[in-house]
This record gives C-alpha cells, sequence and structure tokens, in this order.
C-alpha cells in the first residue's frame, strides 16, 4: 500500500486520551475551539465508568462523603494537590459538562451532587465516588435502603461472583442474595463481558434473557448484574430489560478492563469525528517542537506520516500505564519533552514497604510542575513554551489512587488549561489583528 | 490419618500428639527426612513455623549443581554436588530440568583461573567439556561478545516447591506421616537427658500443642541455632549470609550460566520455566526474620550479571527475593563465602541429650545427603536396621504436587480439554481444576487454605502480572465454591498482594511500573483493599 503523508492545521492539539484527554477535547469542543486530539486510548478502557472527584484524604484512609468539604480539608494537609487550587465552581462546572456531554453521546450519568454516591465494586466492597453511569445509578439507592435485592451472575464469567458480593455486603445489606444463570446461547466454557455486551444489543437476545432474570429473581423487585448491558446504548439496553422484566436493574463495574470502560472509548472514537474534532486514536505523539508560529506534531499511523501544526497543545499523557511518564532503574522521566520531573531522591523511596499501606507510596506524587496557567515548567522554573499546557495525573502532588481522585483531578485540571488555553489563543488572535 | 492426634484433656484444652519422630522445620531437608524416616517404617511429624520452604529452600536460584561452582574453594563439597546430581537427575526427574551448564569467563576474569578449571572438574570426576566462544555464543546469543573461554558441564534446575511436596506426600501415602504448617517451637520439656515433649503454638489459632516423640530433629535452616538453644544446646553455631536474587520476565538463557571466577557476587544465572533468575549477593546479617532485597543489592546483581549477559541491563524483572543462609561457623574468616557449604550434623550428646539432633548447613543439591545422613543416627538410635533407600527407590510423581512446575499448568489443561476448566492465572496459565485438587489434597493444604498457600503449591501468582489479577480470580473462585464465606477472603487478598509486594517492591521500573501502577489503582482505588480495617459504612 502506498503511504500518504497528511498535516493537519488546528487551535489546538490535545496529548493523550484517557479522562483527562477527552474531557479537554469536550470542553474545547464547548468552547468552539478547533481542535486534534492524539493518543493511545488504552487507559480508558481501565475506567470503571465511576467518576471520583475526592474519596479519601491521601494518607488518611478514612472515606468522605463530601468531597466539596473534602477538597477543603485537602488544602490544608496537601496543599500543593491540584485540585486544591481550582475553585469548586470551576470543578463542577467541569464536571456537569463532561457527563452531560457523555449523556448527549448516549451513556447518561447521574449530576455531581453534594455528596459522594456509595457505590458498589465488584468485591463487595464500597467505594465513595461523584457520579455514576446511569445504568449503574440503581445500585447505591438500593444498597442505602436496603431493599431486597439479588445479585445475579453468569457461568463461565470469571472474577465476578455474585457470592463474593454478597457475603461481603451481606453483614450491611441483609436482605441481598445471589443467584447464578447461564446466558442465552453461552452454555460452553469461558465467556466474555464484551461479547455478552454486544450480544444483548440484539432484541431477541434480551427477550431471552429477560425471562432468566424473572426466575432468579424470586419476589426481589431489584436486580444487580456485572457490567455489561450493550456496548453502544446502554440506557436503552437496560430500559428494555427492566420493561421485559418488570424489575429495576443495575450494573455492578467488573474487573478492568471492562465494557464501561470501552464504551468510553468506542463512543469517543465514533462521536468526536461526527462533531468536528480531528481524532487520531491509538497512535504515539512521536516528537513535539515549537517554532514561533506553533507546535508540530509528528506522528505515523497505518496509513503513513502525520503531521500537526497547532496554536496550541495540552499535555494530557497520563503516567506510568499510559507513557507520560517512565520509570528507569535510575530515576522518572517524562516522555515526550524530556520535561523536569519532581520526584523522590533515590529508587529506594519510591514505594513504602507496605503495599496496601494508608500512606500510598512517594513514586505517585511525582510529576510535572505547572505554573498558574496551567503550563510545564522548564529546569529553569519557567514555562517550556508559552503554547503547551497539561492537565491530568501526569501532574505532580497528587496521589490519585490513595485519594481515588483519578476522573476530578483530570476532569478538573483539563477544564483550567483549556480555559488558559482559550485566553492564549485570543491574546494571539488579538495580537495577529 | 489422624490416628495418632490424641486429643487429651491435658490444660487447658491443649492438644497433644504422638509421633516417632518430630522434624522441626519443613525446607527440603526436613521434607527429605520425613520420607527417608518412611521409608525405614518410622513415623514422623514435619512441623513449619510457616509453610514449606519459606526459608533459604525456596529462596534460591532453584539450581541443581554439577559441582562445578565448588571445585576451585571446596572439593568436598564439589564432589557431593556431583553425586547428589547425578541421583537426583535419576530418582526425581519430575522436579529436575536437564537444561546443562555452562562457565563462561569473559574479558576481564582472570584468564589463569579460567584454563585451570577443566583440571578442577577433573580431580572432583566433573564432567567438562570446553567450547568454542562462537559456539558458546551461538547455544545463548545473549552472551556478551566479551567472552573468551567456555566450558559445558551437567548442570541443572530443580523445583524444591515440588521437592518438598512430592517427599511429604509420598511419606504421607507410605505410613500416614502428618505435616503441620504454621507451628512454631515454643520449648522442650527435658528430663534425665532426654527431651519428653515439644511444646508448640499453632500460629493461625495461638493454640498450645503438646508432641510427644521417641527423636527430635532439627532441621530448622537457619532457625536451627535458635531451636537449638531452646533445648539447651550451645553447639550450633551458624553465620548467616543473606543473599538477594531477581527474576527476569523472561528466559534469557537455556542453560545455566556461571561465571567462570572464584564465586562471587551476580554470577549465576539460572533459567526457570518462562523466567531467569539472577543472583546472588551475599552480605552478613544477624537478622532472620525481617530480610528483603534492597535497591543496592538489586542494582549490584544487575551490573555484575551484565557482563556476562548484557541485556540484563535493559531486561524487564517482575521479582526480587532475599533469605538468609545458614553458614557453618569454621575458620575466623568473616566473609560468608569462604565459610563452608558443607553440611553439619550433630548429636548433641555432648550437650546432655541422647534424642535430639541438629542437621545445618549444606546446600538444595545436597538435600537428600543431609536427610540420609540424619535418618540413619535417628534410625540407629531407635534401633532400626532398614537402611536409606532414598538412593534408590523413585520419587513418586504425585498429582497435587505438580501445579508448581513451571511451565507444565498448560500442559495438563490443553490435555483435559474441559471447556469449563476456566484459567484463573492467565501468565501462568493455572486452572479452577489446579486450585480445587490444591485445596482437596495438596499437603498441608486441607485446613484454612489462603491464597499465599495456594501460590505456594502452584505457579498462580509467579508471572509478570505477580498475581495481581489471578489473585482477584482465584479469590472470586473460592468464593462462588462457598469456601470464603465473610471478609476472610478479602483479607487473604489483600495479605497475598502485600507478601507479593515485597518481591516486586525493588525491582518496580520500566514496564513493571506500569504493571505497577495498574495493579494498585484496582486493588486500592477500585476495590479498597488499604482500607478494609476501616470500613465504616456512611450511608447516603
Amino acid at each position: 500500500m502506498k503511504e500518504e503523508a497528511r498535516h493537519f492545521e488546528t487551535e489546538l492539539a490535545v496529548i493523550g486520551s484517557g479522562i483527562a484527554g477527552f474531557a479537554a477535547s469536550i470542553f474545547a469542543l464547548n468552547r468552539k475551539i478547533a481542535t486534534a486530539q492524539i493518543g493511545n486510548t488504552g487507559a480508558v478502557a481501565y475506567t470503571t465508568g465511576y467518576l471520583d472527584l475526592l474519596g479519601s484524604i491521601e494518607g488518611t484512609g478514612v472515606a468522605i462523603d463530601n468531597p466539596w468539604d473534602g477538597i477543603e480539608d485537602l488544602k490544608k494537609a496537601h496543599p500543593a494537590h491540584p485540585l486544591c487550587h481550582i475553585p469548586a465552581g470551576d470543578i463542577r462546572e467541569g464536571f456537569e459538562q463532561f457527563t452531560a456531554f457523555l449523556g448527549e453521546c448516549g451513556i447518561a450519568y447521574t449530576k455531581p451532587h453534594e455528596d459522594n454516591i456509595t457505590a458498589l465494586t465488584p468485591a463487595g466492597t464500597l467505594k465513595k465516588t461523584l457520579c455514576v453511569p446511569a445504568t449503574m445509578a440503581a445500585g447505591p439507592k438500593a444498597f442505602s435502603s436496603k431493599t431486597p435485592c439479588v445479585i445475579i451472575d453468569f457461568k463461565g464469567l470469571k472474577g465476578f461472583s455474585a457470592r463474593q458480593v454478597v457475603a461481603n455486603l451481606r453483614d450491611k445489606w441483609p436482605t441481598l442474595s445471589a443467584e447464578r444463570i447461564t446466558f442465552p446461547g453461552m452454555d460452553k466454557g469461558e465467556i466474555y463481558p464484551e461479547v455478552m455486551a454486544r450480544a444483548l444489543e440484539v432484541p431477541a437476545t434480551r427477550q431471552e434473557l429477560a425471562g432468566l432474570l424473572k426466575q432468579a429473581a424470586g419476589g426481589a423487585k431489584v436486580i444487580g448484574l456485572p457490567a455489561l448491558l450493550g456496548m453502544h446504548e446502554p440506557d436503552l439496553v437496560r430500559a428494555d430489560l427492566e420493561k421485559l422484566t418488570g424489575l429495576q436493574i443495575f450494573e455492578i463495574p467488573t474487573m478492568p478492563p471492562s465494557v464501561p470502560g470501552i464504551r468510553l472509548r468506542e463512543m469517543f472514537e465514533q462521536v468526536f469525528p461526527q462533531k468536528g474534532l480531528t481524532l487520531i486514536p491509538q497512535q504515539k505523539v512521536s516528537s513535539l517542537t515549537f517554532d514561533a508560529g506553533g507546535a508540530l506534531l509528528k506522528l505515523r499511523d497505518n496509513y503513513g506520516p502525520v503531521t500537526i501544526h497547532s496554536k496550541a497543545v495540552i499535555l494530557a499523557t497520563g503516567r506510568f500505564l499510559s507513557g507520560g511518564l517512565e520509570a528507569q532503574i535510575n530515576g522518572i522521566s517524562e516522555s515526550l519533552l524530556d520535561l523536569p520531573v519532581t520526584q523522590p531522591a533515590a529508587r529506594t523511596d519510591w514505594y513504602s514497604k507496605g503495599y496496601t499501606d494508608h500512606e500510598g507510596h512517594a513514586i505517585h506524587k511525582a510529576g510535572i510542575e505547572i505554573d498558574s496557567s496551567y503550563r510545564p515548567l522548564a529546569q529553569n522554573g519557567e514555562p517550556h513554551n508559552k503554547r503547551l499546557f497539561a492537565a491530568g495525573i501526569i501532574l505532580a502532588h497528587q496521589d490519585w489512587i490513595r485519594g481515588r481522585s483519578g476522573a476530578g483531578i483530570a476532569i478538573a485540571t483539563a477544564y483550567k488549561a483549556v480555559e488558559a488555553a482559550e485566553i492564549f489563543l485570543h491574546a494571539a488572535d488579538a495580537l495577529d489583528k | 490419618m489422624t490416628s495418632t492426634i490424641l486429643d487429651q484433656a491435658s490444660g487447658a484444652g491443649e492438644q497433644t500428639i504422638q509421633t516417632d519422630v518430630l522434624i522441626i522445620g519443613g525446607g527440603v531437608t526436613g521434607a527429605g527426612i520425613m520420607r527417608d524416616l518412611a521409608l525405614r517404617g518410622l513415623h514422623s511429624l514435619l512441623i513449619d513455623k510457616r509453610d514449606l520452604c519459606a526459608g533459604a529452600s525456596g529462596g534460591n536460584h532453584g539450581l541443581l549443581h554439577s559441582g562445578g561452582r565448588y571445585v576451585s574453594n571446596d572439593l568436598h563439597s564439589a564432589i557431593e554436588c556431583r553425586v547428589e546430581n547425578e541421583i537426583l537427575k535419576r530418582l526425581a526427574p519430575q522436579c529436575v530440568e536437564e537444561t546443562g551448564g555452562l562457565f563462561v569467563a569473559v574479558e576481564g576474569d582472570d584468564p589463569e583461573f579460567a584454563a585451570k578449571f577443566p583440571d578442577f572438574c577433573e580431580a572432583a570426576g566433573i564432567s567438562c567439556k570446553e567450547i568454542m566462544p562462537i559456539e558458546a555464543r551461538r547455544m545463548e546469543p545473549l552472551l556478551s561478545e566479551k567472552l573468551f573461554k567456555a566450558y559445558l558441564v551437567p548442570d541443572a534446575t530443580i523445583d524444591p516447591f515440588r521437592l518438598a511436596l512430592e517427599n511429604v506426600a509420598h511419606a504421607r501415602i507410605l505410613n500416614d506421616s502428618i505435616y503441620r504448617p504454621h507451628t512454631e517451637i515454643i520449648s522442650f520439656d527435658i528430663k534425665d537427658g532426654q527431651i519428653v515433649a515439644a511444646i508448640c503454638r499453632d500460629n493461625r489459632t495461638q493454640a498450645t500443642l503438646r508432641i510427644q516423640a521417641k527423636q527430635y530433629v532439627n532441621a530448622g535452616g537457619a532457625w536451627a541455632m535458635d531451636i537449638a538453644r531452646k533445648a539447651g544446646c550451645t553447639d550450633v553455631n551458624l553465620l548467616y549470609s543473606k543473599g538477594t536474587l531477581l527474576i527476569s520476565h523472561d528466559r534469557m538463557a537455556a542453560h545455566v550460566i556461571n561465571r567462570l571466577r572464584p564465586p562471587a557476587d551476580g554470577d549465576i544465572l539460572v533459567p526457570g520455566g518462562t523466567v531467569s533468575v539472577l543472583g546472588t549477593t551475599s552480605v552478613h546479617t544477624d537478622n532472620l526474620e525481617t530480610i528483603r532485597p534492597t535497591v543496592e543489592e538489586i542494582d549490584h546483581n544487575v551490573i555484575e550479571g551484565t557482563a556476562m549477559i548484557p541485556a540484563l541491563s535493559t531486561a524487564r524483572y517482575i521479582r526480587a527475593f532475599s533469605r538468609v543462609r545458614p553458614l557453618l561457623q569454621s575458620s575466623e574468616s568473616a566473609d560468608a563465602r569462604d565459610a563452608t557449604r558443607g553440611f553439619a550434623l550433630l548429636d548433641h550428646i555432648s550437650q546432655g541429650l541422647t534424642n535430639f539432633c541438629t542437621i545445618t548447613g549444606g546446600k538444595l543439591t545436597t538435600f537428600r545427603l543431609m536427610a540420609e545422613k540424619t535418618s540413619d543416627l535417628v534410625a540407629r538410635r531407635l534401633g532400626n536396621t532398614k537402611g536409606c533407600k532414598t538412593d534408590s527407590i523413585p520419587l513418586p510423581d504425585g498429582d497435587a504436587c505438580r501445579w508448581t512446575e513451571p511451565g507444565a499448568a498448560p500442559r495438563y489443561w490443553y490435555k483435559a480439554n474441559n471447556s469449563d476448566d476456566m484459567i484463573l492465572c492467565e501468565c501462568e496459565m493455572v486452572p479452577q481444576s489446579a486450585i480445587d485438587e490444591i485445596v482437596k489434597c495438596a499437603p498441608g493444604a486441607e485446613e484454612d487454605m489462603t491464597l499465599e498457600a495456594i501460590a505456594l503449591r502452584s505457579r498462580a501468582g509467579k508471572g509478570p502480572c505477580q498475581g495481581s489479577f489471578c489473585g482477584i480470580r482465584i479469590a472470586s473462585y473460592l468464593y462462588d465454591r462457598g469456601y470464603y464465606r465473610d471478609k476472610t477472603g478479602l483479607v487473604h487478598m489483600r495479605d497475598f498482594f502485600n507478601e507479593r509486594f515485597k518481591g516486586m517492591r525493588t525491582v518496580i521500573w520500566g514496564q513493571q511500573a506500569a504493571q505497577m501502577e495498574l495493579a494498585e489503582a484496582l486493588h486500592c482505588g477500585l476495590l479498597g483493599l488499604d482500607n478494609l480495617d476501616n470500613d465504616k459504612e456512611h450511608s447516603n
């Protein structure tokens, strides 16, 4: 096949396709900024679908009910944390725009409220989160009112055990019980959530499953299932199953990579191009350079080399899993521009001795530094380039794992980075005129 | 099998167990003694304060020495290794992989030493064949270009976990000898030069146990000195040497690769299934309980190993571990590497005891010989004249023990061809049926089976993900089976991950850092295993 070199001109280039990258593109679309987004979409598939803002103050191990009050406590305990520098109104606006966009595109979410939702996990533990997909919302409600409920799992689907969920929740939820059924047409061997989810987009499969669910529910009016209610129209699949069974149905996330994560990825990949955004997923930017007129990104996909010229860039490349940061035997570096990384003095200090300690691990607080306009700093303490902005968990001074704050950091900092990029773009325009 | 357990109402519910011989220490030596005695018709009880191979037996290269390693400085050990190497290859082939070994000298190594190696080997009767450097690099493409001398020797690898499990399983079949994990010696009751009972604690239940035997064997490895002192014996003097090894993600070489120089750090690379084991460092330590690898030791091993195999500097590592080798204190030398690698059997007669002995020192390769010598003493004291049979009777191949063998699980799984038998550990292809078999009948698995205990009896958790996914799947499966009915499964899961982490902590860089970030996001971020203890519900 003959290769074809392609070139794109755009106002904003977003590098990275995790929650922060997608959020940045959404905010840019909402601000009518011409945008191109590039980067591996791998990490989104690892999300559960839950959007945490702040579930715990790092280092305390205590779950928090109200994340907005929590941020006030965070300011006292960890003043350098990225969430501490963002007005609550902006964080809320970010969550509202993000969830509203997902809703318009077919994956409805609960709105960000005052309090965290106490959500269910596949191990039968509880997790504080701010917004959940509409397909999962009935679970936390049933839990808080202790409504009689049956968790149903499937023969051949490993890693999700209804008996496990029930065993760990029963002391708090005495009317919870477990059942196992065979998924229609999948009675032999191992079965996979993704395949089941796609099968449920076929009305006949839903019809057949509904009969089995009704039987398994016994007298209960609410049932919980592993997250596999459709890939592209989960709300419709759930509504149809509820109609067919006369039961209230909710999903519980499964172990990643899971259906809710794949839903988000496929939705973004489908919707963004329709909205006029240039999306080049699954590819890694190989070089980023700046000149007086803008930024030049180079990469390569299956069809050949691609160059993108943009006036501003948002770096949202994530941490080790997504490749934004690299851990080498002798230190941590930033992968694309070799930006300075704030990090522990030596590898000995990266990890605490106890894996599940409340303290967490110092390596997670490593990351890049930014100024008040979300511009990454170079070695000399000045912005690396006036056109470069950064968002997401690549930023230093946060432990998104212990803080249960991954989506919160991603969405809130993406909101601010786009805002700063827009101010820069307008100023540049004004200068041009 | 419980015929020898008497539930006597002595004291406050204290249990009394009777046996011919109590063996203290579930390393390969203790397990070997158990089988050796059973083959002579003697009943034994084997106890370990933790579980099988928790000490040096489980923390080594898994190398079945040809003896080549010791030819230059310890001829006696070299000859012992050569003889035992041949016996184990013949009688326990299911535990051995005949990889062959290479001794290689690279630029900077002493050419004189390298030239003398064949003569050293000849003196010990060890087969040694010189091959051209180009031939060595054809056999092992990752070897350094700076190689100038290479010899082929009959080194092999051996699976200590399977070895211990098979020895225990065979003893159980022969005469109902018993293995009891998590049972620790507290004190001995001594009367008139005889131990009349060992007072033990069950470390899971904290219950006290009284074990009455005719003979008591201390096979406590690095802990042998402490155990002997509990019986008032001061004649066991050990040096402790901490060794740290690391496991690469890939099998870097097909042969055992030894550096052709007097034994030093980071100079052996041993294949094991799909991985390789690099080591070791050697530093003196006084601490037996909380040893862990340090970043410094890891870096030292990698730098030294790189001289033989340059690719080790950029390899992905999945795990590191440390263990304490007990070395017999025999010379004034302070260097642990100069202490003898031989073993010693002490009859403690000089300490005024006639039914107690200690076996210590030695190495994995000579475990059978150590068991033989110990069992000879015990049998003689009991008037048993049957003689040792472990040098002629093959070690049976037990079904429940086969899951520790690297690379074996997929073979069994494909052979069984049961599509409903789902793979729970995807890195090492351990299926549900393996977990069932282990829970049901692997030695020491009868009660309270934890994820850690399952991992010890299988390859589960030994692959690149180090159990971070299969730990979740196996726990789910055990909930499914009704084995877990409450939060215990989550606690076991957390403890298992914490335990695996100890081995990962110092080798987390490169791809392993990404793996770790994902694992922690799952275990802590999603499942909240960092928060199990204050799992208070705040209802909305």
